[in-house]
Parts: structure tokens; sequence; C-alpha cells
């Protein structure tokens, strides 16, 4: 099938940035939106262009590099898949797509479609772990954690960090990133030590890293390709509410 | 050159115990006089730096990758060996170091596989006080599943994600690092070269990415943990940004690679499609607890599987192998699906073979699959747009992870000082074939129990005299990165540096894949220069140096994979013997089984480079097995 593309150029985070138009002829349908964007690529790169700028690595989707808003959806129109796991399938002959990078305050284009997501580590460096040296473990069955609870914790702890949460929200929150997190640790055992200072120091920093708010429109759960709750945007919510009643 | 093992002498049990206190320690309050520069994320890389930096040490860590929790680490599904022998089934330290032994072909060195033995153990205690959510039993209980060359269930796992869950595990424990100021972060560069003082490794040239500034680091000391070279194949289940030229720089500086030739081919992957294709996904082996793999009896048979009667039906694994059935070593299961699609009997013609579930659906029913195997079984489905619950899978043998790397020392040193080598990218515990769950073992084991211990020995044993980043070699390694950068700039060619991977690729697979011969290695050895020679006419590199210049980047790693591709296939030129993943047509028993040669090869090749144009040199080091009885491996 021959397609037309509208991808967004930009050369630097200064740089204004704006839609270009593309045609992309042969494409099969067994090929991944990657691959599409490869052969766009290898084009480019033969005629003497610059080749389009976008994240990809594992192309399996779980190492959450790949992003791209693809009509206006992120990872596109497949439910519980990443942009990668998109096969050309889903279109056909004569569709015309827009492909755009993720847009958040807090994520600045780098360049074309790649965003700067390292908001999502800082905000991890605020709380985001148990704090345990090496070494200092001790047999691992001597923590019993019943098996609904580890499937549960487990069930958060799928996020793959690629930020369409942020980047489907209308505020641009990552109420979703910091709920999954906050849950998995909250859930466990392991996390109770910290679990007060986790959840305000978690908060802090999304809220400084110039996230939105949460306004329960739920787009965040649609577009998560790993499909994680919203409800653990409630338990982040208890956590928080939890943590300042019972801080000093 | 030589080739110290450093392997400590006496009981195999005490050895490391005995080593460990046979290191030299440094004061606390003199650790952090020292800086280690970590490069790559992955399990070996994240557990290293972060153990290094909570012992007081100065680290800086750097990735490709715009976060370190990327890093390829994260795609290893199945799960994590340890001899924990949670489920009484006859399982110990010893039994985890005789598979690991006798999985690798007896081409591993004994004393480095018998320590990941021992420390196998404290790495699920780490990750589970890490909140690692591992899959519980409803007591609340670790639960164990089995793989590939074991008899016993000894693989811990998080469904089918356990990669990334002992990634975001080790990344916890560095973000934690980061945010207390004891590891600096630098994401988005790679490492172009490693900077040699005096024959001691005292730092790296790195691009940043984003930029294209080139940047100098000094360090006390550098760990490479960049993981492997699959790519080298063009197609695999690598991550697309994987790749070899951590390594390859460094060996051109005068680290030994070892064993080479040691790849490892994975049974259950999803087949190719079209020649677009980017990447080969791979379904784990954890799946093999439950599938059963078969083919039709007859040959070109292409009715619909459902449509073909049990009797009818050749589970050749079972049948070849009963007592380790659909659970034998990949490199066993890779060559028996070979044999099945050469006799004509691949799915109706094409280039798979089946893995069935309806058995175990019809045992446990498919609330219970999809609990152990629902990530995996939804890959499966939007890629090939068929319903794994409802027809099998079909799958095909895939480049998968490479078993040699750098040559290091029981110490995890290579043959440069300062220079250590950690996890998929050094060559020291699988031998010739890696089990299945024990690439996450050995990762977490480099990163978080030895190299901590190795390192601290090294520096309260050298002499590290000042240096700072002006020095002349800096100088010289930075111009040679920025001269080699303009070079692949100038070409100015017609061919995306894809298309030239891409014939690589083609070459690797066919002459220097699942079985090779002298005929096809030679004319592999040809080709791979012509090829190369080809690269630096025609390659066409757009844009400038001085941006985020992604071909720029692909160029660069092609260039190495084209020069790398003909070591590997020389080291498989070399090695006149069958063993684990290196196949030799020549060396087979009647029954297309490896047959090694003890007597010539019971050893590791390494490598030494020896100036651009010139022959590289063979070392050997001698491999001996004390405690374990080499012999035939036998899986029936």
């Amino acid at each position: 099938m021959n397609l037309t593309l509208k991808i967004w150029r930009q050369k630097d985070a200064q740089d204004q940035g704006g839609l270009v138009e593309y045609q992309v002829e042969n494409v099969s349908t067994e090929m991944s939106f990657l691959e599409m964007l490869d052969v766009l690529n290898e084009q480019l790169v033969a005629k003497g262009q610059d080749a389009v700028a976008f994240d990809h690595d594992c192309r399996e989707g779980i190492c959450g590099m790949c992003s791209l808003m693809i009509d206006g959806q992120a990872h596109g129109p497949d439910k519980a898949a990443t942009t990668c796991q998109l096969h050309m399938r889903r279109y056909k002959d004569g569709d015309t797509i827009v492909i755009e990078p993720f847009r958040a305050k807090a994520f600045p284009v780098v360049k074309d479609l790649v965003v700067d997501r390292s908001a999502f580590d800082r905000i991890q460096q605020a709380g985001g772990f148990v704090s345990v040296n090496t070494g200092n473990a001790r047999d691992a069955n001597g923590i019993l954690i019943a098996h609904e609870t580890a499937e549960k914790a487990m069930d958060a702890a799928a996020c793959i960090g690629c930020g369409a949460c942020v980047a489907a929200c209308p505020n641009a929150s990552a109420m979703l990133f910091v709920g999954a997190k906050v849950s998995q640790y909250a859930l466990l055992p392991q996390g109770q030590p910290e679990r007060e200072k986790r959840a305000l120091s978690m908060r802090a920093a999304m809220d400084e890293e110039g996230f939105g708010h949460c306004t329960n429109e739920y787009e965040c759960e649609a577009a998560c390709p790993k499909g994680i709750k919203v409800s653990n945007i409630a338990r982040l919510n208890r956590e928080y509410l939890r943590a300042t009643i019972v801080s000093d | 050159m030589k080739l110290e093992s450093k392997v400590p002498t006496g009981p195999i049990e005490k050895s490391w115990d005995k080593h460990r206190f046979d290191l030299k320690l440094v004061n606390p309050a003199n650790k952090r006089k020292f800086k280690v520069l970590v490069v790559g994320t992955g399990l070996a890389g994240s557990s290293a730096a972060a153990s290094l930096a909570e012992l007081g040490y100065n680290v800086e860590s750097f990735c490709t990758q715009d976060s370190p929790r990327r890093a390829h680490s994260i795609a290893a599904q199945g799960g994590i060996n340890a001899a924990k022998n949670y489920p009484n089934d006859g399982d110990s330290v010893w039994r985890l170091f005789y598979d690991t032994v006798k999985g690798g072909d007896f081409r591993a060195r004994e004393a480095n596989v018998y320590r990941l033995a021992q420390v196998s153990n404290g790495i699920i205690d780490q990750c589970v006080a890490q909140g690692v959510p591992f899959a519980r039993e409803y007591g609340g209980t670790l639960s164990n599943r089995s793989f590939g060359g074991a008899q016993v269930s000894r693989t811990f796992y998080a469904r089918g994600q356990t990669g990334q869950q002992l990634l975001l595990g080790a990344y916890s424990a560095l973000m934690r690092q980061v945010g207390a100021g004891t590891v600096k972060l630098h994401s988005r560069r790679e490492m172009l070269d490693v900077v040699v003082i005096d024959g001691v490794a005292r730092g790296i040239i790195v691009r940043d990415l984003v930029t294209g500034k080139v940047e100098r680091h000094w360090g006390d000391a550098v760990l490479l943990c960049t993981g492997g070279y699959g790519n080298t194949y063009y197609l695999s289940t690598n991550a697309n940004g994987c790749n070899v030229t951590a390594t390859w720089r460094a060996y051109k500086r005068g680290a030994a690679f070892a064993n080479p030739c040691y790849t490892q081919i994975h049974p259950t992957c999803v087949p190719v499609t079209g020649e677009y294709q980017s990447k080969l996904t791979l379904m784990s082996e954890s799946l093999r607890n439950d599938g059963r793999v078969w083919v039709p009896k007859k040959k070109g048979d292409d009715r619909k599987p459902d449509l073909i009667p049990e009797n009818e039906r050749d589970y050749y694994l079972e049948r070849k192998y009963p007592a380790f059935g659909n659970l034998v070593p990949r490199d066993i299961a890779s060559r028996a699906a070979k044999q099945m699609i050469d006799e004509g009997r691949g799915v109706s013609g094409s280039l798979s073979v089946y893995l069935d579930f309806q058995d175990a659906i019809k045992r446990l029913g498919e609330d219970k699959v999809r609990e152990k195997y629902g990530n995996l079984f939804d890959m499966y489905h939007h890629i090939t747009d068929e319903n794994p619950y409802r027809v099998p899978m079909r799958i095909y043998p895939a480049v998968h992870y490479t078993m040699g790397g750098l040559w290091v020392d029981y110490n995890l040193m290579t043959t440069i000082p300062g220079l250590f080598c950690l996890g998929e990218a050094n060559f020291s515990d699988h031998g010739a074939n890696r089990l299945g769950a024990s690439a996450l073992m050995q990762g977490l084991a480099d990163g978080y129990f030895v190299l901590p211990y190795t390192l601290g020995g090294y520096f309260a044993g050298t002499k590290l005299p000042k240096v700072t980043s002006d020095h002349d070699a800096f100088k010289e390694a930075e111009s040679s990165v920025n001269a080699h950068t303009n070079k692949l700039l100038a070409v100015k060619g017609k061919n995306s540096p894809s298309v030239l991977h891409r014939k690589l690729g083609h070459v690797m697979w066919e002459k220097v894949g699942m079985g090779r011969n002298a005929k096809g290695l030679n004319e592999a050895l040809q080709e791979i220069p012509a090829i190369r020679e080809e690269f630096w006419k025609t390659v066409a590199v757009t844009g400038t140096g001085e941006d985020f210049n992604q071909t720029l980047e692909r160029a660069g790693r092609v260039a190495d994979f084209l020069e790398f591709g003909e070591l590997l296939a020389k080291d498989a030129l070399t090695r006149e013997e069958s063993c684990g993943g290196h196949f030799r047509e020549e060396h087979q028993t009647p029954d297309g089984e490896a047959k090694r040669d003890d007597e010539k090869f019971c050893h590791v090749a390494a490598w030494e480079y020896k100036g651009e144009g010139k022959d590289p040199v063979r070392h050997e080091e001698p491999l001996t097995f004390d405690n374990v009885h080499i012999a035939t491996r036998n899986y029936a």
C-alpha cells in the first residue's frame, strides 16, 4: 500500500518545528510501524536528506524507548501496545497518518519526534526505591507475600516508563507513572519503612518537574501500553493523604 | 600477551572465600578518592555502579539510551536461576555448577562457574529486598519453574518480564545513588574509545548523542558492561541499539577478545516475515515448560495444525531426548529444528516449527496459562495477528546471546590493567552455550557480588598516578574518534548504513550461523572484507557530527560489526571442533550431535589485535576440569 505521512520535523529544542509531508510506497501489511519509518528513512538518506529522528530500541514493547503520537493517539490506535508493536495491517492503501512527538512541558523536544523524558528519572531518584544496600538482604523466603499481593504489585511494576500517560493527559499529568511506582512499594512489605516519605517526595518531585494535576480524565489508562489502571492514581492519593496525616 | 587467569588454587568450594580474603582492602575513607567509570546500565552496569557507590567510590555511569532503565536486560523474559532448592527437588550449588559447566559443553572456567553458582542465592535475596515482585505461591513463598538443561526447578520469575523487574530493581538502586549524589549519570552518551596511559586504562572518550560533542572522562578504573554482539547478524533478538563498538574499540586498544565464535541461536523466536524486518522477537524458553514442539511426520504436509492427527505429528524433542524432552538446552533444540526443516518437515514448507499449548490449556485451563505466559502470548498475537490460545505458535531459531566477549581473569579484569568487563560483554561463565535463565544471574553476580570485591583488590594493590583529561593520550584518542566520524561523513555515498548491515547479516547467518563448515567460513572471510570495502565507498551518512544524528550512530556501529564479523568467522574457522553453539558440520556424530575435540581444543581462544591490516594473534588459555568429569553431553 501507499501512504501519506505528515511528520513533525524540528531541528532542535529551540527550533519552531512543523509538519512535513512524505509519501511512502510499497508498505507491506506485515511491517511494524517503526519498520515503515525505517523504509522512509532509508529513502531519505539515499536522497541525501536528513532521516527523521525517533526513539526506539527493543522493538518488542518492553524498553519504553519508543513513543510517538499517531493521529493524536499516544502509541497509535492499538490498545495495550507500544508504537513498536503496532503493525501496518491496521492501515489501508491511501491513508494519511499524522505523526508527532509526545507533547508535555516536562518532556521538551530534542529533535523531530524525540523528547527528553529525564524528568521520570529524577522523580525516581526522589524516592522510587527501597533503601537496601547490596549484601544486606535476608533469605528471600523470609519475607512472605500473598500471591494476590505479589500479582497486584506486579501489575503496577509492569510500567515501562514510556510517558504515554503524560502525552495522553490533557493536563500532562504524571500521576499514573508515579502512582504505579508508589503502589508497587506501598503494597509490598519491603516498601513499608519509607512508605510515607516516598509518597511525599515523589509527589513533590513530580510537581517540581512541571507535570500537571489529575482531573480524572482516564486518558492515561486508555493510552497505557501495559494496561496500568487508574486505581493506582487513587492509591497514590490515599498514600499521599495518609502520609500527610502520619507525618509530623 | 600473557593470559593469567589468576584462578585461586585449592578446593573449588573454598576458592572464592579464600580469594576474597587474600584481596587487599581499601579503607572506607579512601574509597571516595577513586573514580570509577561504568559504561552501560544493564543488569551488570547498574548493579555494579550502585554497589560501588554504596561502598563509597565516586562513580560515573554512561548509557546510550535516554534513561538507564532502558538497557536491553529489560527484555529478558523467562527468569533467573539460583540454587535455593526451595522446591526440595535436589538442587544445590554443586548441581547448578555442574549443569552450567555441562550446559556450556565444557568450555568454561570451572572456578568462575562455581563462584557464579555460589553467589546465585544472594542475588535472589538482594532482589527481593529491593521489592522485585517475583511470582509467589498462595502461602507467600517464591515460585519456581524449569528451564532448559536442568532437571530441577530453580528458575525464579516475574511473569514473562523477569529481566524488566530485575533491571528496574538495579535501576532503582542506581537512582537512589544518583539522588544521593554519589553517582553522576550521563545518558545518551556512546563510548567510542578507551584511553590507555602507560599500559593502564585511565579513561574513555564518549560522544554526546544529543549535541554531538565529544567528551573526555578520566577515571581510576573503567568497567565495560556493554552487552553482546548478536547484532553482527543484523537480525537478532537484541535491541536495535545493541552493538559491539565499546568492546571492539577496547580490543583495538589491547584487550584480548575471547571465543567470538560462541554465539547462541535461541530455538523459539517468531519467524522472519520479510526483507524489511528490523528485529526478531524471542518467545521465552519458559514456554517450553508447557508448550510442546512438533512438526508433521510427513514431508510437505500443509494441512492446518488442528487437522493433523496426533499420530501424524512428530514431537521430535520428546522423541530424541526423552530425559529432558522439550527442555533440552538451546543449542540442541535449535539444531533439531534446523534438521526438521532441512528434511522438508517445516510448517507448510516454511521456516518454522510448532510450539503448541493445547495440552497445557486442556490440563491447566486458559486462565492459568494466561497468568503464567500472558504477556508473551500477547506479544506473539501483536506480531503475527494469530491467537496462540487457539492455534499453535510458529517458531524458528534466531541469534540471541553471545557467550564470547572480552577475555577477563578471575577478577573480571581484561588484558588491559584497570579495564574490567562484566555481564554478557565478557566471555567468562557460559562456555560454548549458555543455559536459559543464567544471563540474568551472571550479570547481577558480576555487578553485585564479584566486581565490588575485586575492584577494591585492584585499587589497594596498584599505584595509580594522578591523571587529567589534558594528557596526550586523551588528545590522541579524541582526535582518532573525530577522524573516524569525519571519515564516515565524508563518504557521501548512496547506501544507508542499514543496507550494508543487512548484507553483512546475510553472510553471517548463511555462513557463520547455526551450521558452519570450512568452505562457507572461507567464503565469509572473503565476502566480509568486500562488504567492508563497499561500506567505506558507498555509505550515506546525512547530517553533521555536531547534531543528534541517528544515521551517524548507526554507521559507526555497522563499521565495527564489519570488522568484528571477520574475527568471528576466523575464530569459527580455527576452532576445528563442534561445541555448544559452535557447530562445525565436519565434526558431528552419526546422529548429528556436536563432537568436541578435547585433545586439541579444550581451551579458550583469545585474540590479540596487532594493528590495521595485520592478522590478529590467537592465544590459548588451557581449561582443566578437576571437579566435573569431562564427558560427551547426553540429554537423551
